[in-house]
């Protein structure tokens, strides 16, 4: 593991069992996440995109432990979380913040907003005045006048001041990373700008590490160094952003690129478009998950599952595709001598 | 009415120059208690049969209770409503509530952003779009259901037997709202009203969606009226633009005109703050502040507040529309002739 690497994230599983039935027994799984595996630099944002259901954000309930995965294990800076030797969830979470994309649920509506962001740092030990201080020095830095706001509750917000309120409170335990779960997805596009230019401004200032969590390829290439295509509960791709928007290699990802609105009027209505939704994660196909939607799919897709492999000779963008793999069987893939002498 | 006579309709309307929809100052306001909300400040557009107009807007920026207005839909108890909306030379605001209803889902029908709520969850889809076509076009059962699987058919729903006797949570959100098309367009509307009908999508499933509306609409030959606040979106559907800021209409033209001479500055920040891979590593041009109270509108230009290049003469009194060219409307005093 290199040295840079803040947050390592090693076969995450997590899957929600669905009751039903008389004696509400257990009848199907949703398998929410399903051998997840990354890593975070010191200093980079990775993002991570997909569809409804794809697992981007129980992958960020499990970073943040509100939930327990069933199997993998979270390491922040060379300590396993929740390890005898490791790190405690309470020191991690002192670490690791998170915003959510409803700004107002994540507020509570009887408490002023100073008080909200005051709260978290009294339950690590400071002093009620202390925190208010704090609270109130950030509120400045995150562009609301701490005199004008300090005392207001939430209903008296707007989306945007909200969302920098919430932003506020992630900040008030000086962490280190903070994952961003759809933060600007709510907001108006005008008010979307604002809140980008602030995270961008608030990571430089901090020197934060963030996890970027959102449907929105366009914000995710504007925000990201590096980028995690998910879908249904697996990675697909991942790789520098420059390499996943400039040669997407796994088919869903090209088909994602593809279905973003053009903004060129002359070159509207030619997308290459996939059919079909999503399936269901409570019975994905076998094999390679993308298959029953995919235009390249031949035998070999529905009976293995491809592993991660690197795209060319880069190591750091890789992909989940037969068509990648030597030797996969299928017709497309690299010859499986030419590939193996590669490697060599 | 029959489709022969719809057909006829229809064709008398073509051959004529007057536009299927003519909308004049139309304003909405919901009055309370305790205030008065200005949501539509004297809206005016037309819209030719077989036309895509988007109309881009913020949240709170009226583009939705513009729409809702088309079918007069807000309730009447709490809605003051003034100017003239006219759909095939029908005055909307005139109109009795029988033929109100008759126009609804008839020559003008509606698609939501939320398809679940709004079909009915204890009907199946093929019940649901049967008792459309039967209250409005007098068919038989028999016949209604042949419509509904044709309808199916149409916008492209695998296996339409089958999922005509499904309800609406036996099916995925693209599978609804395809079907909630299907329903929209039962009776052959003249006039379809949008109402983001993507924005709860997968963006692959949105692309779809999307490409469908628009092969449907060129082969139907229907006008479009379709709310977004998504750029792309807009840019993907439409034939003109008119960008909605706190009520009004503050630039209209043709798509290219729009997106690639924006001449409000509202449209110029919208388009600069709208989110692409170029812009990375710079700084977003954010408009300042946050959208307008509609509550409290200022005297003059409603973007005044926020605006970079406001001048004394813009809280003065609201712009008035400015026709560069004959499709190309502008409310600032910039634009004004005369102005520099």
């Amino acid at each position: 593991m290199s040295k840079d690497v803040l947050l390592e994230v090693r076969a995450l599983k997590r899957y929600f069992p669905i009751r039903g039935g008389l004696l509400q027994r257990q009848v199907a799984t949703v398998q929410a996440v399903d051998d997840v595996s990354f890593a975070v630099s010191r200093g980079e944002t990775l993002g991570i995109v997909g569809e409804s259901g794809c697992g981007k954000s129980t992958t960020a309930r499990l970073l943040i432990q509100l939930l327990e995965p069933d199997s993998g294990t979270i390491t922040l800076d060379g300590r396993i979380v929740g390890d005898s030797s490791g790190l405690t969830a309470r020191e991690f979470r002192r670490q690791v913040q998170m915003v959510f994309q409803d700004s107002y649920s994540s507020l509570n509506p009887r408490t002023t907003i100073e008080d909200a962001i005051a709260y978290g740092p009294t339950v690590h030990g400071l002093s009620w005045s202390e925190a208010r201080t704090r609270a109130r020095s950030l509120l400045d830095k995150v562009g609301l006048d701490s005199g004008l706001f300090a005392t207001r509750y939430p209903h008296e917000l707007s989306g945007g001041q909200r969302q920098r309120v919430n932003i506020a409170r992630a900040l008030a335990l000086e962490p280190r990373l903070v994952v961003l779960d759809e933060p600007v997805s709510a907001l108006d596009k005008s008010v979307e700008a604002q809140v980008l230019n602030l995270l961008n401004d608030l990571k430089c200032e901090l020197s934060l590490t963030y996890v970027f969590i959102s449907h929105d390829l366009n914000v995710v290439q504007y925000i990201s160094d590096r980028v995690l295509v998910m879908y249904l509960g697996k990675v697909v791709e991942v790789g520098p952003v420059d390499d996943i928007y400039g040669n997407p290699s796994h088919p869903y990802t090209r088909a994602l690129l593809g279905a973003m609105p053009s903004m060129d009027p002359d070159n509207r209505g030619k997308q290459q478009i996939l059919t079909g939704d999503p399936p269901n994660p409570i019975n994905p196909p076998p094999g390679c998950r993308f298959h029953t939607r995919c235009g390249h799919a031949e035998p070999c897709c529905s009976t293995r599952e491809p592993k991660l492999s690197s795209v060319g000779t880069a190591s750091a963008h890789q992909a989940a595709c037969h068509m990648l793999i030597p030797g996969s069987g299928h017709s497309a893939a690299p010859a499986a001598a030419a590939g193996w002498r590669k490697m060599v | 009415m029959s489709t022969t006579a719809l057909a006829d309709d229809r064709s008398s309307a073509a051959s004529t120059t007057e536009p299927l929809v003519r909308v004049e100052n139309l304003r909405v306001s919901f009055a309370t208690r305790e205030r008065t909300i200005d949501a539509v400040n004297g809206v005016n557009f037309t819209l030719d049969a077989g036309e895509v107009l988007c109309v881009l807007g913020e949240s709170g920026s009226g583009k939705s209770v513009t729409l809702r207005a088309m079918m007069r839909l807000h309730p009447p108890a709490r809605t003051v409503m003034s100017g003239k909306i006219s759909i095939g030379g029908l005055n909307i605001l005139d109109l009795g509530r029988d033929r109100l209803s008759e126009l609804r889902g008839g020559e003008v029908a509606m698609i939501f952003q939320e398809p679940m709520t709004s079909f009915d969850p204890v009907f199946t889809i093929g019940t649901q779009i049967i008792e459309t076509v039967k209250r409005h076009d007098g068919l038989s059962e028999s016949a209604a259901r042949k419509r509904a699987l044709e309808l199916l058919e149409l916008v492209q729903i695998p296996s339409p037997a089958r999922r005509l006797d499904n309800y609406p949570h036996e099916m995925s959100g693209g599978m609804r709202q395809r079907a909630m098309i299907a329903l929209a367009l039962s009776c052959r509307p003249r006039l379809l009203l949008a109402d983001e009908p993507t924005t709860a999508l997968d963006a692959t499933v949105q692309i779809q969606i999307l490409q469908l509306l628009h092969r449907l609409q060129r082969e139907l030959g229907m006008a479009v009226l379709f709310v977004t606040h998504d750029v792309g979106v807009a840019v993907e559907i439409s034939d003109r633009i008119a960008v909605m800021y706190a009520g009004r209409f503050i630039e209209t033209g043709s798509v290219r005109a729009v997106i690639r001479d924006p001449k409000h500055p509202y449209t110029q920040g919208l388009l600069a703050s709208t989110v692409n891979g170029s812009m990375r590593g710079k700084r977003l041009e954010a408009i300042p502040g946050s959208p307008v109270n509609l509550a409290a509108l200022p005297p003059g230009c409603a973007f005044q507040p926020r605006c970079r290049v406001a001048e004394p003469a813009c809280s003065a009194a609201p712009p008035p529309e400015t026709w560069l060219n004959p499709s190309r409307m502008v409310r600032c005093v910039r634009a004004a002739p005369g102005s520099t």
